[in-house]
């Protein structure tokens, strides 16, 4: 696997510069650097343990997809990236993550969320106006620097291909978007802040075909700026969308590798009857 | 596929008997015996209200033809010479209901943050069933309780450091008899706070979880998740309350009575005694012999119907401006 997560960078593409997307100050600084490097993570809710010695190296810049059949501890590793488990007060978290050289588990935890944004598996938009939306992460992070809010919110709406669709009425209630638009707008939240990873857990779960496509489409254009791990339940979205994919199945991770790899040849037994759709 | 219009125009106009059917099988599925039923409920509180209203109005015949609209303006109760006026009932029932909520909504609404976001799950109930508690107690009782041991305390503590503080404002100056507008508002706070505490809770406890982690998220703290998200979310259920509590506060009888001063006078001081309309209509009503007597009474219940109207109307605008601003574009 090692050997994987240092030729990855190698074996892709190099990144073209596309001159449309505003791009994000914080780019990773050596491309060769893993974004997370995870190492022997255990993570418990009260007495039960819901991952077991979970250790993997998530590429910056790429789109990682985690896959798995239901509780096998995807959502809860997703979670411990950006810290959110703590919300849940019987959860505890064992072993090493670190985002570059910093301890994620020792860090300023406000500090960490603004670097590691999160999108959710049901879309939740403040009910608030579109702009406040998008310019609530700013306000909240105390807005400091050049430039006005508003251009801001319009770079972000703009990364999140939802500028177009609600420019002329970006006043209105955030509730009368449709639901995949609603799910870009909390793509754009997060956006705002600029942050180095992106989160995202089952973000098309309730969205129909042509919204999810879009969606795809943005997280592709996204990972020019940052980092992006995907929880998916949908085998083509992982295949389709992600360069990495890890398996996971009964709080272990299986198997972590190019997500080519991954659905073409993989080497466990698990994953492939997971993939050929045995069960899960 | 080809039957689907013909059912769409069936649909659209029905003959009589088809209506009628249709009706009957609605009847059946319980929809309509659902509808008409939570319509007659709804129909019937209409009903009380406008009867109370109009018999109300019909009652007070007497006084409105004699007094007039100067019945609202006129400073003077003297059923000796019946000469009748409903301003200071009018004063001391807003004056105490609006010094009430403005102490118990901080309070309540401060409270109910605690004890939602803050107190650990176990605290946090124990003291809820004892606030819920404190808002069952009579208010006959809580009315001893403001003679025995809140009037003393304003006298002695309260009503001196007010005019040693704050004595400037005419609102804390003259003599401090203890009983007065005061120690009202202070007994109406106390009998409001637990319906604020207690719906404001529920509501802020009820807002989703999606919401705190979206905030969560973003690297907003604790604090800044409960205030410009949890809060606000929950804020028109927080609003209710304070209706609710608006509404006690101005229609409390008992408990005011018992430590108003019960003296139909005006007067800025807060130390002075007052009266409320709720609280002379109780007092009077069995003693009020002349007919323009009684009927001016029956007005003042009139006129407290209005008041609190105005009074919610104005508290609803209020907060329907605010929040426009709120949430308006900088
Ligand atoms: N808040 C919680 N309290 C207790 N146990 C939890 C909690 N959240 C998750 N678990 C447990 O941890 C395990 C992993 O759950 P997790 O939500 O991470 O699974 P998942 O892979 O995301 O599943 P799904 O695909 O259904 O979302 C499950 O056994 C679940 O019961
Ligand atoms: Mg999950």
């Amino acid at each position: 696997m090692a050997t994987v997560m240092r030729d990855f960078n190698l074996l892709e593409e190099p990144l073209k510069e596309k001159p449309d997307l505003p791009k994000s100050p914080k780019e990773a600084v050596n491309p060769l650097e893993p974004k997370f490097r995870v190492s022997n993570l255990n993570v418990f809710y009260g007495a039960t343990q819901a991952l077991h010695n979970v250790s993997l190296e998530i590429p910056p810049n790429r789109i990682t997809a985690l896959i798995g059949p239901s509780g096998c501890g995807k959502t809860s590793f997703l979670r411990v990236l950006n810290r959110m488990h703590e919300t849940v007060s019987t959860s505890r978290v064992e072993g090493q993550v670190l985002l570059g050289e910093q301890n994620i588990l020792t860090m300023d935890v406000t500090q960490l969320r603004r670097r590691v944004g999160m999108v959710f598996q049901k879309s939740n938009p403040f009910p608030k106006s579109i702009f406040e939306n998008v310019a609530y992460g700013l306000r909240v992070n105390g807005w400091h620097r050049k430039g006005t809010l508003h251009d801001a919110v319009e770079a972000s709406l703009r990364r999140a291909a939802l500028w177009e669709e609600v420019k002329d009425h970006l006043h209105k209630s955030a509730y009368a978007l449709s639901g995949g638009q609603q799910q870009r707008l909390c793509i754009a939240r997060a956006l705002a802040i600029e942050p180095e990873v992106l989160l995202l857990d089952e973000p098309c779960s309730a969205l129909d075909p042509i919204a999810t496509a879009k969606i795809e489409e943005l997280l592709f254009r996204l990972k020019e700026i940052c980092t992006i791990v995907i929880v998916t339940h949908n085998m083509q979205q992982a295949a389709r969308v992600s360069e990495f994919t890890g398996f996971f199945l009964l709080g272990k991770l299986i198997e972590f590798n190019k997500t080519a790899v991954i659905f073409k040849t993989p080497a466990r037994k698990e994953t492939e009857d997971y993939i050929t759709g045995r069960f899960g | 596929m080809a039957s689907l219009p013909i059912a769409v125009e069936r649909r659209s106009r029905p003959p009589s008997r088809g209506r009628v059917r249709a009706f009957v099988a609605g009847l059946r599925s319980g929809d309509e015996i659902a509808h008409l039923i939570t319509l007659m409920f709804a129909a019937s509180i209409f009903l009380i209200t406008a009867l109370l209203v109009f018999e109300l109005w019909r009652n007070s015949a007497l006084p409105r033809e004699h007094f007039g609209w100067r019945f609202l303006w006129t400073r003077v109760w003297d059923p000796v010479f019946e000469n009748f006026g409903a301003l200071p009932f009018i004063y001391g029932t807003v004056v105490t209901s609006s010094v009430a909520l403005l102490l118990a909504v901080p309070l309540g609404v401060g409270a109910a943050i605690f004890l939602a976001e803050l107190a650990p799950r176990r605290i946090s109930n124990g003291l809820t069933f004892l606030i819920e508690l404190l808002a069952a107690i009579p208010s006959v009782i809580i009315g001893v309780l403001g003679i025995f041991i809140l009037v003393p305390v304003v006298r002695t503590t309260v009503e001196p450091f007010l005019k040693k503080t704050l004595g400037f404002l005419p609102l804390f100056q003259g003599p401090m008899f203890g009983i007065g507008l005061l120690a009202a508002s202070l007994v109406l706070t106390i009998m409001v706070v637990p319906f604020i505490i207690s719906i404001s809770r529920e509501v802020l406890l009820a807002v989703p979880v999606e919401q705190r982690e979206a905030a969560l998220a973003l690297g907003a703290t604790k604090w800044e998740t409960t205030w410009k998200v949890v809060v606000p979310y929950a804020r028109t259920g927080i609003f209710s309350s304070v209706f609710l509590a608006l509404a006690r506060a101005l229609g409390e009888t008992m408990a005011v009575t018992m430590v108003i001063g019960n003296d139909p006078k005006i007067n800025a001081s807060l130390f002075a005694p007052g009266y409320s309309i709720a609280a002379v209509i109780a007092n009077e009503f069995t003693e009020a012999t002349g007919r323009l007597y009684l009927q001016s009474l029956i007005e003042l219940g009139l006129v407290l119907f209005v008041v609190t109207i105005i009074i919610n109307g104005l508290a609803r605008l209020l907060i329907l401006t605010t929040t426009r601003r709120a949430t308006a574009h900088p």
